[in-house]
């Protein structure tokens, strides 16, 4: 509940901060201020179980510990986005705080997806996040590229609105009411209409996760739009929607789920194979990890097939480790003109820390102990092996989990293997380059510690 | 009436901004056939609101049952209107670059 507040209040703040802040540097500690206040409430919240302000929602907004602490573990990398990309959103558009200002006011968004109880919010939630969304996508209007990813996520975007609205509708048509509950109560038998709606759901979530047959818009739309925004969308986002997908489907469908856990398998699996599979063939990094981020939503997809606590603890964690280790490497992909691979040959002479620091990150996307992915996919496959009966759905994710080492590497070869032809020595500057290995040494402890994330629920 | 009508119809209309959506070429036309979309979900979520209102109205004369549904047409409305001006505008600036608002030229990305 504090999130909300703060974050709605201190967007307009950061609005209004373009008039009166001129300097760069004034604005991104206004905004780091605001995000580090908002942890330090979330957490008070988090602790004492007390918001400062009591709102009565009618149920509709009820904050648990697991929602907290998603909460918090969202806003730590929100901080950590700041921190790396700061400069870059101030070299994205004209005046970079109203860009601070719609990150502020997709923060209010994700906060009400966090503790959602009702179909009304969960709707308003999502869509809080993704009309800002849209806007940064299109934040570069000179550029033909940006222009058309805002096109194309906003399409895509409302078209599947539209779809989760119709299966909200079939559904309180069928059971009478908006509120999670009530709705999991009403769910006994599974009536022409409630399928119906949980269908027209599940469609419209995997349009907002990116799940396999209908991920096409994301490379697209990652790759045109600014990549310090695709850095935002393709973890810090992406994460929201997927708790809000593992949300709806444990407290409102719970009851059905042997009728609706095998399509979500067949979901997971077709995800990690043409995720893992079409990212071997890219040449731009970028692209590549627009195409990692689906093969990794493939993973996270097993956490919605086993709904347990495995399930919920490791989602988390994944959330966690998959954020600080894509938001390292897009930072470091947006200070580089070129995205191709072989713009990173060299890299380790030239910038032994970044070097470094992109090797644990990239270590940790490929899932290698020691970091924090292996704890993250250890754990979704644990949850589906719990959850027991689909054994060859852990055996494809572990053959795809190789497959990704094989492009996750590519890059570490550039770097650690080949000689480069210019120097890329002047592109970071010393405290970027402090802070990216800060970030690498947060995945290193999360992957020895995992139960800093573990113990929170 | 029966409500069956009414589901009949604005699965018609949703199925026709489907249609719209998938084969137009034109981004205006496609963003009215979400709007048609949109539409048919508050004509279903009204018809829904007034049988669960008389469903319950027969049991207790005071009830406010599906009330509800009627405030959530509200809130699509207003979500509608904030995703038009960010629509339009996306659609403005794209024009003012290539001078079209055809789709196809979206497949440009696609290298």
């Amino acid at each position: 509940m504090n999130a909300i507040i703060i974050s709605a209040v201190w967007g307009v703040l950061m609005m209004y901060a373009g008039f009166f802040l001129q300097s760069k540097r004034s604005i991104h500690l206004l905004a780091i201020a605001g995000i580090c206040l908002m942890i330090g409430a979330t957490a008070y919240e988090f602790l004492s179980g007390i918001p400062f302000v009591t709102i009565d929602t009618k149920g509709m907004l009820e904050y648990t510990g697991y929602g907290l602490a998603f909460l918090l573990i969202i806003l730590v990398s929100t901080l950590v986005y700041f921190i790396l990309s700061g400069n870059d959103i101030h070299s994205a558009g004209k005046s970079a705080s109203d860009l601070y200002a719609l990150v502020f006011f997709i923060l209010t968004g994700i906060a009400v997806v966090a503790g959602y109880r009702s179909l009304l919010m969960l709707f308003l939630g999502i869509e809080i996040v993704s009309i800002p969304l849209y806007v940064l996508a299109g934040s570069d209007k000179s550029n033909l590229k940006s222009n058309e990813a805002a096109l194309k996520y906003f399409l895509m975007g409302s078209f599947s609105t539209g779809l989760m609205l119709m299966g909200i509708a079939l559904i309180y048509g069928d059971t009478g009411s908006f509120y999670l509950d009530a709705i999991r109560a009403g769910f006994g038998v599974l009536t022409p209409m409630k399928a119906a709606g949980m269908l027209l759901i599940l469609a419209s979530m995997s349009f907002k996760v990116s799940a396999a047959p209908f991920h096409f818009w994301t490379p697209d739309v990652y790759d045109g739009s600014p990549t310090v925004f695709t850095s935002f969308m393709a973890t810090i986002v992406k994460s929201v929607a997927f708790f809000a997908f593992l949300t709806l489907f444990d407290h409102a469908f719970g009851k059905l789920h042997e009728q609706w856990k095998v399509l979500v398998a067949i979901i997971a699996v077709a995800t990690l194979l043409i995720g893992n599979i079409t990212a071997v063939f890219q040449q731009s990094v970028k692209r590549m990890l627009a195409y990692s981020s689906i093969a990794q939503a493939g993973f996270m997809m097993l956490s919605i097939y086993a709904i347990n606590t495995f399930a919920k603890q490791g989602l988390l964690l994944y959330f966690a480790g998959y954020s600080f280790a894509t938001l390292g490497i897009f930072a470091v992909l947006s200070k580089m003109k070129d995205h191709s691979i072989d713009s990173f040959n060299g890299f380790a002479k030239s910038n032994p820390i970044i070097a470094l620091s992109l090797l644990i990150s990239l270590l940790s996307l490929a899932g290698i102990p020691l970091t924090a992915g292996f704890f993250a996919k250890y754990y979704m496959l644990l949850a589906v092996i719990r959850e027991g009966g689909m054994l060859w759905l852990v055996i494809t994710a572990v053959l795809c989990a190789a497959v990704s080492v094989y492009y996750y590497f590519r890059v570490i070869q550039a770097m650690y293997f080949k000689e480069s032809v210019q120097d890329n020595s002047s592109l970071f500057s010393p405290y970027f380059k402090w802070m990216m290995f800060l970030n690498a040494v947060l995945i290193i402890v999360l992957g020895i510690h995992p139960d800093l994330i573990l113990s929170l629920i | 009436m029966p409500i069956n009508y009414y589901i009949f119809l604005s699965v018609c209309l949703f199925c026709i901004g489907i249609i719209g959506v998938l084969t137009r070429r034109n981004a205006i036309v496609i963003f009215m056939c979400i709007e048609l979309m949109l539409n048919a979900v508050n004509l279903l979520l009204v018809a829904f609101s007034r049988m669960h209102h008389a469903a319950a109205q027969s049991l207790d004369a005071a009830s406010m049952a599906g009330a509800e549904a009627q405030i959530f047409v509200f809130f699509i409305m207003v979500v509608a209107a904030a995703e038009v001006t960010v629509g339009l505008a996306i659609i403005v600036m794209l024009y003012r670059n290539i001078h079209s608002v055809d789709i196809n030229f979206l497949n440009r990305l696609k290298h």
